[in-house]
This record gives structure tokens, C-alpha cells and sequence, in this order.
């Protein structure tokens, strides 16, 4: 587990402090930051062991799961950033998109909270969050750049023109970047998630063996498509099998990440070109890829293009972004009311200048 | 029962759009199929024959995505369930008993808990011939779903019978 001590930050500080929860899929977690930028703890439940601290069985299901660690990370957050609800100067909270069931469990904790201890409540988008995970680490980053973000859920190109306001230039149209990874994983009868298994057998694989195909999709277009890849990829399989040839899983895995991996980096690179953006951020789980990130470091650097990415704990889901992103949608005066609702299909709020 | 077959994935996302405009709320549409065989290709359809004008993705990893178009389309992918359990707590009997449509892939694992009446649609392809061909089966179960088969088959789709 990651642990983010700054001891005695409620004598020596005076910043605000945010707790945020996030809840939209998979993991449960708790972060509280101050101003946007410096983590004074991040607890996601799949990295503690909640069953040896709190007692009792943490079954693996989706909302069930939310309801049992919600109460339990948010107070192990205070307790690692050493503060009280005292505090705390407002309430951050994920509003989608994701699974609403989960959703609602973060957003009904955050509402209780806010409401008891009188504090506001800033309802934030999941992928804003992934975005601002690049400001927890890196002070000197402002918009505004370029954003990658690629994760299991999601795959988006994002303009960050200023904080808050964004222009989505493409996102995939059917699999996400992260969701290739998992189907390939299980087509090659390895484990899940796929995205680490994948990246670690493609080390001593040959990325130019197989020519998997690559969907550009229309010649503007910075729109992405990974479905074609993955169905590729069961092609080659089967026909091997039925020839009766061996399969060189090392091979198919480098091929394969390259075929992903190259598509997300001209994509990005060419956006960063067409619109003279000097910086560029990856976000997302897909961003601790590290085929993903010796190439866009590579063609970045050629390109004389700065590149961002956060440590993988801020890549997976988790509340530290959530909480820096309702930093500066609070600045904003983007504050919500108790009628606050979670959207499955949230969309990021957009600018688009004409 | 009726069987059809597509060569591309845009015949099956035509396919897809004519058994969407024959749609009405609460219908519930089970796709089984291998990984690759076209589901979401299908659903794409589907929801572009329901006249939702967002982009249908994979809802594997959310397991439910939420559409809206002539009516609410709940696209669901089960097959990261642990078991029929899981779908309590997704608070499943919401979208199965709406008045939306809910699209489910990967249905053959959550079988016990299927409303009586749906639309079974298998999926499978033949890798010895064609790696584009799909081969779509349609099982009817219940009144409105035999209706559906009917409207569907009167148009043009026909001609794909194979």
C-alpha cells in the first residue's frame, strides 16, 4: 500500500482541505488533499486490509463491496492524514460516469457528510479526476496541455484549455484501450486484469512479428478503435491452433501491445501537433503501460513535446484525484446542492470555441 | 426458431438496426456469444435502430451502460459477475422490469434469473470458412418476441436466411 504521511500538517498548515470519496467502479477509496496538489493520505480499499483491521469478510462484489469499505476508508484516510473531520473544509465525491449502484454509495456517504458537518459538497466527473491525478505529483503542470486518458473503462483525447474547461477531440468507439488488454488477456487464457500480464510477457516477445491491424479510423478522425484488434488477435489464435503450429505467447503479447500502443501515440501526438499544445499528460490505468510510455516519451521528446504521467497509484482508480479536481471545480464556485445525483453516463463538461 | 448469417461487422450492425426499430419499452434482448463473435457489433445496431445517437462501447468493464434514444436502453455485460448474486446488488429487476429496453450480453451466465419471456439471440462464426461470417440464431421465448420475429422477417431480412 501506498502511504502518503505528512506528519503534523494540522499545526503547520493552513491550506483547504478536500476529502473526496470515489466509488464509480471497482475500487472503494478515501483521499483527502490540500489545495488541489499535496496528498495527505489515499486509501484504496483493494490495497488495504480492511479484513485484518476492521474484522469481518469484504466480499469482492461491486456495491455490496462499497457499502461495507466505504465508512471504514474514509475514516482510515483521516487517520493517515492525521487530521479530524474538523479539518476538513469541504466534501468531494465521483457523480460518474460508472456504475451507478456503486455511484450512489460514494455520493450517499458524501451527502451525510457534507450535510452533518455543514461543509460543501463538489460533485465531480471520474475522468476530470483521472486528468488532475497528473497535478498531485507534478507542481509545476498547468493547462493548458493535451490529455490521454486510458484506462479499462475509457479511452479519451482531451484538450485542457484552462481548469474546467475541456474539448474532447476523440474517444474510442467501441473498446476501451484497457478493455482490449482484458479480452486479449482471456482469448490468451491468462489472468485479469490483462494489462500487466500483457505488458510483462511482451518484454520478451517480438513486437514486429505479427502484423496486427491498426484502426485509424477516418483520415481527421482522433477517434479510437480497439474492438478489430482483439478479434485479430482470437483470428491468429485459432488459425495456429487449427494448423497445429505452436503459439509464441510472448509474441502475440508484444505484437499485439504495439498495435494498441501506436495508435493511442500518433493519435496523441498528431492532436498535440494539429493544435500547436506544447504538453501533453497520460492518465488512466493504461498509463503504467510502460510500452505506452518509452513510446510517448520517444516521440514526444522528438517532437520537443513535454510528457506527464502520474505514478501508477494515481493511474488506477482512486480519491486523491477526485479530490484535487473538486479543488478547482470549488475555486470555480462549482459547488452542489444536497439534490446531487449520479449519472451512469456522465459526460465532461465541455468548451468549444468557434 | 430462425437462423441468419452476416459477412461484416456492418451487416451485423444493420441486422442490428432492424431488430432495434421493432423495439418497444420493457423488451429484453439476451446476446450469447464467444469473446469476438459481435455482440457489441450487434448492439451497436440495436441502439442505432432505437435511435440513440451516442456511440455504443463495450460496457464490460461498467457492466452497465445507460443509452437513451426513442426510449432508456440498458446495455449490460455480466460476464465480470461472480455469480447471479452480483446482479442483486446491481439492482437488476430495475432495468429488466423498466420501461426501457435492457440488452444483455453474456446472458447465459445469469440463465436463473431471466424474465419468463425474452429474446435469445446465439451467436457463433466458423473459423474453418469465413472469419467474418456470423451466424445469428434466434430463439423466441414468449408472444412479443415471436411478434418481433415476425416484423423482422417480413422486411428485407429475409434474404438473409440462411
Amino acid at each position: 500500500m501506498e502511504r502518503q504521511f505528512v506528519r503534523g500538517c494540522k499545526k503547520m498548515s493552513t491550506g483547504l482541505r478536500i476529502l473526496a470519496v470515489e466509488t464509480s467502479c471497482d475500487e472503494t477509496s478515501a483521499a483527502v488533499v490540500e489545495d488541489g496538489r499535496r496528498v495527505l493520505s489515499n486509501i484504496i480499499s483493494s490495497q488495504i486490509d480492511l479484513h485484518k483491521k476492521f474484522g469481518g469478510v469484504v466480499p469482492e462484489l461491486a456495491s455490496r463491496k462499497h457499502i461495507e469499505s466505504i465508512i471504514p476508508v474514509i475514516h482510515e484516510a483521516l487517520e493517515q492524514a492525521e487530521i479530524t473531520f474538523d479539518d476538513i473544509q469541504a466534501i468531494g465525491v465521483t457523480i460518474g460516469p460508472g456504475l451507478v449502484g456503486a455511484l450512489l454509495v460514494g455520493l450517499s456517504a458524501a451527502k451525510a457528510l457534507a450535510y452533518v458537518r455543514k461543509l460543501p459538497l463538489i460533485g465531480v466527473n471520474h475522468i476530470e479526476g483521472h486528468i488532475y491525478a497528473n497535478f498531485l505529483e507534478h507542481p509545476e503542470l498547468n493547462p493548458p496541455f493535451l490529455a490521454l486518458v486510458v484506462s479499462g473503462g475509457h479511452t479519451e483525447l482531451v484538450y485542457v484549455k484552462d481548469y474546467g474547461r475541456y474539448e474532447l477531440l476523440g474517444r474510442t468507439r467501441d473498446d476501451a484501450a484497457g478493455e482490449a488488454f482484458d479480452k486479449t488477456a482471456r482469448a490468451l487464457g491468462l489472468g485479469y486484469p490483462g494489462g500487466p500480464i500483457i505488458d510483462e510477457l511482451a518484454k520478451k516477445g517480438n513486437a514486429d512479428k505479427i502484423d496486427f491491424p491498426r484502426a485509424y479510423l477516418e483520415n481527421d478522425s482522433y477517434d479510437f478503435s480497439f474492438s478489430g484488434v482483439k478479434t485479430a488477435v482470437l483470428n491468429y489464435i485459432n488459425q495456429k491452433k487449427q494448423r497445429g503450429e505452436k503459439i509464441d505467447i510472448h509474441d502475440v503479447a508484444a505484437s499485439f501491445q504495439k498495435a494498441v500502443v501506436e495508435v493511442l501515440v500518433d493519435k496523441t501526438i498528431r492532436a498535440a501537433d494539429d493544435k500547436k499544445i506544447n504538453t501533453i499528460v497520460m492518465a488512466g490505468g493504461v498509463a503504467v503501460n510502460s510500452a505506452l510510455r518509452v513510446m510517448m516519451g520517444n516521440r514526444a521528446k522528438e517532437a520537443g513535446i513535454k510528457l506527464y504521467y502520474p505514478s501508477p497509484v494515481y493511474c488506477t482508480d482512486n480519491a486523491a484525484m477526485i479530490a484535487s479536481a473538486a479543488y478547482y471545480q470549488f475555486l470555480r464556485g462549482g459547488q452542489s446542492d444536497l439534490y446531487l445525483n449520479a449519472s451512469a453516463s456522465l459526460k465532461l463538461p465541455q468548451v468549444v470555441e468557434t | 426458431m430462425v437462423k441468419l448469417k452476416t459477412e461484416s461487422v456492418e451487416e451485423t450492425q444493420n441486422l442490428g438496426e432492424r431488430i432495434g426499430k421493432n423495439l418497444q419499452p420493457g423488451d429484453v434482448i439476451c446476446l450469447v456469444g464467444e469473446l469476438g463473435s459481435g455482440k457489441t457489433a450487434l448492439a451497436q445496431g440495436i441502439a442505432r435502430g432505437l435511435g440513440v445517437k451516442d456511440y455504443i462501447t463495450s460496457p464490460t468493464f461498467n457492466i452497465i451502460k445507460e443509452y437513451m434514444g426513442r426510449y432508456p436502453l440498458y446495455h449490460m455485460d455480466v460476464y465480470r459477475l461472480g455469480g447471479v448474486h452480483e446482479m442483486d446488488d446491481l439492482g437488476y429487476e430495475e432495468y429488466f422490469y423498466s420501461n426501457g429496453i435492457t440488452l444483455i450480453e453474456w446472458a447465459d451466465r445469469i440463465q436463473e434469473i431471466l424474465p419468463e419471456e425474452y429474446l435469445l439471440i446465439e451467436i457463433s462464426r466458423n473459423e474453418m470458412t469465413n472469419p467474418k461470417t456470423r451466424f445469428f440464431k434466434f430463439i423466441p421465448k414468449g408472444q412479443r418476441y415471436k411478434q418481433i420475429m415476425e416484423c423482422l422477417l417480413k422486411n428485407d431480412a429475409l434474404q438473409m436466411r440462411s
